[in-house]
C-alpha cells in the first residue's frame, strides 16, 4: 500500500463527499432525523392509556383504588361507566383499552378476608400495549391491597410481620427507574449508525462506474486495497462525526445515564462503524448503479438491525434457529456494547467477546470487499 | 526493454463474448515512436483490442507485450508505463482542472517537485491558462479532451492509447488534438490512436484496419493507397446513382462501384475502360459526368477491403 496514492484516493474522495448533496444530506441530515424519530417514536413504555372504570360498589374504597389510576402518569379514566352494556360499547368504540371493574362485594370481602377481586378487561388486539399495560393496572391493585392489608392487620392488633403477609421488595439494577428509555436510545444509535454508514459508502465505487471514472482509475497502478481504504477514509471521519452525535444526543437529549469509560465507548464505535463502512463498501463495488446501490444497502441493513438485532426484540426470547441468525447481525453486538457501557458501565475487558466478533466481522468484510474489486472490466 | 524492441507487440489476441468474437486473433506490431492509427466502423472491436492492451479486458486467446511488459503477467507493470484515454470521457467532472490532475498525479506518483511543471503544461497544452480551478463538468468537448490527455501523461509514460479522443469533438479542437499527438511523438512517444474519421488516418505514420474484429490491412497511408485497391480508380457524377451503382457494377472491366457522397467511385482493372463508362450508362437511359481519375482515399481502400472478404464467402 502506497501512502502517496492512498492520499491521492482520500484527498479526491473528499472533495467529492464535500461537493455532493446527496452524501452530504445523508451524513449529516439522515442521523438527526433518524436520531429524532426513533428516539421519539420508539418507547416500551406506555403513556396516559385510556381504561373505563365500571365501579359496581362506589365506597370509600373502591373510590381510593380509582384515585390510584387516575393520579397515575399510566392511564387515564376515558369513562367511568354504569352499567353492563356500557362496558362492551366502551370497548367495541374504542374509548379505551382496558375496563376495570370493582365489584360490588368489593370493600366486604377486602375487610372479611385481606384480599379481594378487581376485574380488568383489556382489548389484546395491541399485544405489547396490553401486556404493558395489564401488569401497571396489576401494580396499582396490588400497591392498594397491600396498603389496606397493612391497615387490616393494625386494626386486629397484629404487626405486618406476624400476619405472615410475604413483603417482596424488588431491586432492579442498572435502569433504576425501568425507564424503557434507557434500554431503547442506546439501540437508536446502532440503528442510526448501521443505516447511515452502510449508505455512506455505498455510493463511492457505484458512483465510479456510473460516471464511468472507473475506467480511468483502474488504467492506473492503484492497487484494490488502496482504493479502498482511500475510500474509506473520508468516511470513517464523517462517520464517527455521525457516532459523536448520535451518542451525545443520547446522553445528553435523552438523558440516557451514562456510566462506562469514553475510551470504551470510542473504540467500540469506531470498530463498529468500520464494519458498517464496509458493507456499504462491499455492496458498492458489487452493484454498479448507485440507486441500486443504495437500495441493496438499505434492505441488507435495515431489516436484520431493526428486526434481528434485539433492537426492539429480545434475542433470548426468538426460536431457536432466529438466534442462530442473529449471530450474523453486526448490530447485535454493538446494541450489546453500548447498553452495557451506558448501563452498567462495562470495560473493555467485560466486553471481550462482543468486541472479538465484530473485528471478526471487520476483517471477513474487508478481505470480502477486496476481493470483489477487480481490476478489469470483464 | 532494448532499444529496438516494439513499444507493442500483440500475437492472436482474441476476444469472445458469449458467441460473440469481438477481436479475432489479432496481430499487430508497433515500433516506438510510431503514431498507429487504428481506423474502422463503430463496433469493429477497436476498443476491445485497447483494452486488452491496457489490461483492463482479460484476453480469450493470444498474448501481448507493451513497454517490454506481459500484459497477462505484469499488468500492474503495464499500468505504469501507459497512458490510457477511455472512448468515454473519464476524468471527474465535480473536480476542478487542478484537481484532477493533482489526483492522477498522486496515483502515478508523479514526484512533487515535477507536479508543479507538469500541471502547467498540461494547463497551458489544454489551453486552459486561467481556467485552473473550474470544475471539468463546466468546460467544452475540447478541452476536456486536451485535459483528459494532460492527465493521461502526468506520469510521462512511453506507450499511450487513445480510444477515439476526438469523437463527438469539433473539427478546430481535433485539429489542434493531432498536433498534440504530433508533439509527443516527436518526443520518442508511442502512441495507437483510434478514430472512426478516415481523413484522421492520413496523420499516422502507419494504420491499421480493422473490420468485424478482424485486421484487414497494415501500412502507411501511401502504401495501403498504392498496394490494397488492385485497380485505378475513377470518380463521376451522375443523377440517378443508386441505379448507376447497380449497372456500374456489372459493366465490363469494373472491379466494384461505390457511392461517395454525392459521386460515384468506380475501380477499373485498366485506365482504358474509363472511356466506355459514359456510353454504358447512356444505353440504359442514365446520365453521367465523363469519369476521371482520382487518387484513391484511404476510404476507397477500406471498401475495398472490407468488401473483399464479403465476397468470398458470398462466393462460398
Amino acid at each position: 500500500m502506497n501512502l502517496g496514492r492512498l492520499y491521492a484516493i482520500a484527498f479526491k474522495e473528499t472533495l467529492q463527499v464535500w461537493r455532493d448533496p446527496r452524501s452530504l444530506a445523508i451524513a449529516l441530515l439522515m442521523p438527526l432525523m433518524q436520531m429524532t424519530l426513533l428516539g421519539y417514536g420508539v418507547s416500551l413504555d406506555i403513556r396516559r392509556v385510556g381504561l373505563c372504570i365500571y365501579d359496581q360498589e362506589k365506597s370509600q374504597i373502591s373510590r381510593e383504588l380509582v384515585e390510584r389510576f387516575t393520579a397515575s402518569d399510566w392511564f387515564r379514566i376515558s369513562a367511568k361507566l354504569s352499567d353492563e352494556p356500557a362496558v362492551r360499547d366502551a370497548m367495541n368504540r374504542g374509548d379505551c383499552i382496558g375496563i376495570v371493574t370493582i365489584p360490588i362485594n368489593f370493600s366486604r370481602t377486602l375487610a372479611a378476608t385481606g384480599t379481594a377481586q378487581v376485574q380488568t378487561v383489556f382489548d389484546a388486539t395491541d399485544v405489547n400495549t396490553t401486556n404493558i399495560a395489564t401488569g401497571y393496572a396489576q401494580g396499582i391493585v396490588g400497591m392498594v391491597t397491600a396498603d389496606f392489608e397493612s391497615q387490616w392487620a393494625a386494626s386486629h392488633g397484629l404487626l405486618p410481620q406476624t400476619v405472615g403477609v410475604v413483603d417482596l421488595e424488588p431491586r432492579v439494577w442498572f435502569n433504576e427507574g425501568l425507564d424503557s428509555r434507557n434500554f431503547i436510545i442506546p439501540g437508536v444509535v446502532a440503528v442510526v449508525l448501521g443505516l447511515v454508514g452502510a449508505q455512506l459508502t455505498s455510493l463511492t465505487v457505484s458512483r465510479e462506474w456510473e460516471r464511468g471514472t472507473m475506467e480511468q482509475l483502474i488504467s492506473t497502478p492503484v492497487t484494490a486495497l488502496e482504493v479502498m481504504v482511500g475510500k474509506l477514509i473520508p468516511y470513517f471521519a464523517i462517520g464517527l462525526f455521525d457516532a459523536t452525535f448520535c451518542l451525545c444526543t443520547a446522553a445528553f437529549w435523552f438523558e440516557v445515564p451514562f456510566r462506562g469509560s469514553l475510551l470504551t465507548l470510542t473504540v467500540t464505535t469506531a470498530l463498529f462503524t468500520l464494519v458498517v463502512l464496509g458493507i456499504g463498501y462491499l455492496v458498492s463495488v458489487r452493484i454498479r448503479s448507485q440507486l441500486g446501490a443504495s437500495q441493496v444497502a438499505l434492505v441488507l441493513t435495515m431489516m436484520p438491525i431493526t428486526l434481528l438485532s434485539g433492537f426492539t426484540f429480545p434475542i433470548d426470547q426468538m426460536p431457536r434457529a432466529i438466534q442462530a441468525v442473529t449471530l450474523v447481525i453486526h448490530a447485535r453486538y454493538y446494541i450489546t456494547i453500548l447498553r452495557s457501557i451506558f448501563l452498567k458501565g462495562s470495560t473493555l475487558a467485560d466486553l471481550t467477546v462482543p468486541i472479538l466478533a465484530l473485528v471478526l466481522y471487520a476483517v471477513v468484510i474487508g478481505w470480502l470487499a477486496a476481493r470483489a474489486f477487480h481490476k478489469r472490466l470483464d | 526493454m532494448a532499444d529496438d524492441a516494439p513499444a507493442v507487440i500483440a500475437e492472436g489476441l482474441t476476444k469472445t463474448f458469449g458467441a460473440f468474437t469481438a477481436v479475432d486473433r489479432l496481430d499487430l506490431t508497433i515500433a516506438k515512436g510510431e503514431v498507429m492509427g487504428f481506423i474502422g466502423p463503430n463496433g469493429s472491436g477497436k476498443s476491445t483490442t485497447i483494452r486488452m492492451l491496457c489490461g483492463l479486458l482479460r484476453p480469450t486467446a493470444g498474448r501481448a507485450v507493451v513497454a517490454g511488459f506481459n500484459v497477462g503477467r505484469e499488468p500492474e507493470a503495464v499500468r505504469a508505463h501507459i497512458g490510457y484515454m477511455s472512448q468515454k470521457f473519464s476524468l471527474y467532472g465535480d473536480l476542478t482542472v487542478r484537481e484532477n490532475l493533482r489526483f492522477f498525479g498522486g496515483l502515478y506518483l508523479v514526484p512533487r517537485r515535477d507536479m508543479v511543471e507538469r500541471t502547467r503544461t498540461a494547463v497551458s497544452m489544454a489551453g486552459l491558462e486561467g481556467r485552473e480551478d473550474a470544475l471539468v463538468r463546466t468546460l467544452a468537448g475540447g478541452w476536456k479532451q486536451r485535459l483528459a490527455l494532460g492527465c493521461a501523461i502526468l506520469h510521462r509514460p512511453p506507450v499511450l492509447f487513445l480510444d477515439e479522443p476526438t469523437s463527438g469533438v469539433e473539427p478546430e479542437a481535433r485539429r489542434r488534438f493531432w498536433e498534440l499527438i504530433h508533439r509527443l511523438a516527436s518526443e520518442g512517444v508511442t502512441i495507437l490512436v483510434s478514430t472512426h474519421y478516415m481523413e484522421e488516418a492520413e496523420y499516422c505514420n502507419r494504420i491499421a484496419l480493422i473490420n468485424a474484429g478482424r485486421l484487414v490491412a497494415v501500412g502507411s497511408p501511401g502504401v495501403l493507397r498504392r498496394r490494397e485497391l488492385g485497380g485505378v480508380l475513377f470518380e463521376l457524377e451522375c443523377a440517378a446513382a443508386g441505379a448507376a451503382l447497380l449497372a456500374l457494377r456489372q459493366a465490363p472491366g469494373v472491379i466494384d462501384a461505390a457511392i461517395f457522397g454525392d459521386k460515384l467511385h468506380v475501380l477499373l482493372h485498366d485506365a482504358a475502360v474509363a472511356a466506355e463508362l459514359q456510353p454504358y450508362l447512356a444505353r440504359q437511359g442514365i446520365e453521367s459526368t465523363p469519369p476521371r481519375a482520382i487518387p484513391p482515399s484511404l476510404e476507397d481502400v477500406f471498401v475495398q477491403l472490407v468488401q473483399r472478404p464479403r465476397e468470398a464467402r458470398a462466393a462460398a
